[in-house]
């Protein structure tokens, strides 16, 4: 394939992710590792590169339009970030030595999760009764505006969540993902933080935490000029429009549509990674 | 929470400006990976393209150095490889960003996770971990 045609493709490609990732939540990885390793025949460990960019650009672009909203808590962010980019850096200096089969498979478990966490209906865990000490001392209660008014909220099990953010930064250094869905069930369902701020704040988390590994993939030579040209500006356009979008509609039909692709993309992903084709 | 006068900052204000630096370091490092684009395609268009096995050596673009070098020659792959540490670097200004912004608020304890998340990211600068 000549470098014209490449190029061409990932970049329509990208664009579909970045659109489609920012409608529904689910980031743009999910579609473009797929699309470069099933598709195109990319080796993953390029994929995985081109994938991790794709994740900073889209959590910086809409990062900086929910942040002037106020709805994001920054301390939150800060203070869980301690453990994400530990943990992502971990992610990505283990990942080379890890059969790529076996990336592959856990790409796709993951990839089944997160389309299940997209359908399910979620319940608002949030609360302002009293928190913790820790979430005290660390002044992580906030609040944010719902309709005019300012709405307070209490968090709660804060070494909970930090574990869980362990966890969600290994799978993201690893996978070259933003690993959000395990980053919400870290805040909503752990540290019951009210749906808008733990999806907001968990998107601004991304950037750094992507950051760090992505510093990793860099040195090693996983971040190819020649996919993430085409995978940077096609992402950030779509992520962009369907930012816009989003604001107009809701995407409840889409998500579904969205969960049966990311679904069949999964099973081929396990398929092919136990197959020992990727 | 409590603002009295003697915060001249706010944390509206901060939040103004985060998001504000945020879209910059997009906006730029895009423009900057779509001008590499431009000269990369013009330059190598019809190569044939060949990612099948990875390659740590391939791109011979993965030291700052070896960026420098090629965007003075004004080498597509080494300008888009700008590009993306500019927007690598872009959620790190804002940790750097929001550690004296807490500095100004006087919220020291914040100062100090700041500071630790950003020395984590300056351990992964060292090329030492890769192995």
């Amino acid at each position: 394939m000549s470098v014209l045609l490449f190029t061409i493709v990932v970049l329509l490609g990208a664009f579909l992710a970045g659109l489609v990732g920012s409608m529904t939540g689910l980031g743009g990885g999910v579609i473009i590792i797929p699309l470069l390793t099933l598709v195109l025949g990319v080796d993953i460990h390029y994929a995985i590169g081109a994938s991790i960019i794709s994740v900073i650009a889209t959590s910086s672009g809409s990062a900086a339009a929910y942040v002037k909203e106020g709805i994001t808590n920054i301390r939150i962010g800060m203070f869980l970030e301690i453990a994400t980019t530990i943990s992502a850096i971990f992610g990505a200096v283990i990942t080379v030595y890890i059969n790529p089969s076996y990336i592959a498979i856990v790409f796709g478990m993951i990839l089944l999760f997160s389309a299940t966490m997209m359908i399910r209906k979620k319940v608002d865990r949030s609360d302002n009764d009293t928190s913790g000490k820790l979430a005290l001392w660390l002044r992580l209660n906030g609040t944010y505006p719902v309709d005019g008014s300012i709405k307070k909220y209490a968090v709660h099990n804060v070494i909970g969540g930090f574990m869980m953010m362990f966890v969600a930064g290994i799978i993201s250094g690893l996978l070259g993902i933003g690993s959000g869905a395990l980053k919400v069930i870290a805040m909503d369902n752990i540290m019951r933080i009210p749906f808008r701020v733990s999806t907001t704040t968990s998107n601004f988390m991304m950037g750094v935490t992507a950051a760090a590994s992505a510093v990793v993939y860099f040195h090693r030579g996983q971040i190819d000029p020649g996919i993430a040209m085409p995978v940077t500006i096609g992402v950030l356009i779509g992520s962009t429009l369907g930012a816009k979008i989003l604001l107009r509609t809701k995407p409840d039909k889409l998500k579904v549509v969205f969960a049966v692709v990311v679904t069949f993309l999964a099973l081929q992903m396990i398929y092919n990674g136990m197959a020992g084709r990727l | 929470m409590k603002r009295d006068g003697k915060y001249f900052f706010t944390d509206k204000d901060v939040q103004l400006i985060l998001g504000t630096l945020l879209r910059v370091g997009v906006i730029s490092s895009m423009a900057v990976v779509f001008l590499g684009g431009v000269i990369y395609l013009i330059s190598s268009h019809a190569n044939l393209v060949d990612y099948q096995a990875f390659d740590a050596g391939k791109s011979g673009m993965s030291s700052i150095l070896a960026i420098y070098q090629g965007v003075l020659h004004m080498d597509g792959a080494a300008i888009i490889q700008f590009g993306t540490l500019l927007l690598i670097f872009t959620p790190v200004a804002r940790v750097v960003f929001s550690i004296f912004s807490f500095l100004i608020e006087r919220d020291y304890l914040y100062v100090v996770i700041g500071l630790l998340v950003l020395v984590v990211i300056l351990i992964s600068l060292s090329n030492k971990l890769v192995g």
